[in-house]
């Protein structure tokens, strides 16, 4: 009974989880269509890349006319949080063979969030699916919408639409960085990073010198 | 390189990046450093995104009052504790006005 109880509240976790933040692929979609990307790239990125932070990476960096390779390897780098995503998650899933493959692809915030929120293992396994399932059906189908709208529009900037990357990613740092002040100064000091070495190097290289702010604090 | 090789290239290796962990040795995350490590990166890459989204356009620092604006907005919503979109709702809405005002 116990264990009905469990996973009835891992469903209902994943469903609010996967529903609500999948959403957020309208914004996407919106955004790699102001940035230039045409909507069959926004709806590949969602479908193959399927990690948002990484997504928003691509796209801005292509929209502030980045170079192309930086701008990849910014995104990638971002994407390296879901390598200690998955070291904690396969504990918990112990998923082999073909059903790896699979899950590997749903290994992003949200999914891993869910998953180490229950208490069970089991719970844990139904919490990922179905926040896997929930979010990547929705977040493809708003990343469609948001790009198809979009690319109707004559002028994407005069609705505020560049703005959309920048606040999603505030609001993915924020219950972060409201907890922790080592945190604040490390985000200020990426920041400081990237915008004085703007004028001198390539579109997408000062981000990823941001991330020699992370040795700082580590040493420190 | 065409955009849509760097697109194919960030599929396959956000895929990969995926599921090296699910398939690495389970020692590599007791290392502390490790772990640090997976802690602060994001958020040292997130901050300086928004600084650059935000503050720079070609290759130069630029001081948008409509975005700024934005910005704000985006604050006292999350302040306010306002759900994801409504965030992203605010800071678009606002930016647009600004714009719109300002011609």
């Amino acid at each position: 009974m116990e264990q009905t109880t469990h996973r009835s509240a891992a469903v209902r976790d994943g469903f609010g989880v996967g529903l609500a933040v999948g959403l957020s692929g309208l914004a996407f979609g919106a955004a790699a269509v102001t940035a230039g990307l045409s909507v069959p790239q926004a709806c590949v990125l969602s479908l193959l890349t399927f990690t948002g932070a990484s997504q928003f990476a691509l796209t801005g960096a292509v929209g502030a006319g980045g170079d192309l390779v930086a701008a990849t390897l910014g995104a990638l780098l971002l994407g390296g949080r879901n390598t200690l995503y998955g070291l904690r998650l396969a504990d918990l899933l112990k998923v082999r063979g073909p059903r790896r493959l699979l899950a590997a692809h749903g290994v992003i915030d949200e999914t891993t969030a869910v998953s180490l929120a229950q208490p069970t293992s089991e719970s844990a396994r139904t919490g990922f699916a179905v926040t896997f399932a929930s979010l990547y059906v929705t977040w493809n189908l708003t990343t469609l919408a948001g790009a198809y709208g979009t690319s109707f529009l004559g002028d994407p900037d005069m609705l505020g639409l560049d703005v959309v990357g920048p606040a999603a990613f505030l609001a993915i740092l924020w219950p972060r960085l409201a907890k922790s002040t080592e945190l604040r100064v490390l985000a200020a000091a990426g920041a400081a990073i990237a915008l004085c070495a703007t004028p001198f190097l390539a579109p997408g290289v000062p981000v990823l010198l941001a991330a020699a702010a992370v040795l700082v604090v580590m040493v420190r | 390189m065409t955009l849509w090789w760097a697109i194919a290239a960030l599929c396959a290796g956000c895929y990969a990046l995926k599921l090296a962990g699910l398939a690495a040795p389970q020692r590599v995350l007791e290392h502390p450093a490790v772990r640090r490590f997976a802690e602060l990166v994001p958020v040292a890459l997130l901050a300086a995104l928004i600084a650059v989204q935000l503050f720079t356009e070609e290759g130069g620092l630029r001081f948008d009052p409509a975005r700024m604006a934005g910005l704000g907005a985006a604050v006292v919503a999350l302040l306010l504790r306002a759900p994801f979109l409504v965030v992203l709702a605010a800071a678009a809405v606002i930016t647009a006005l600004v714009r719109i005002l300002t011609g």
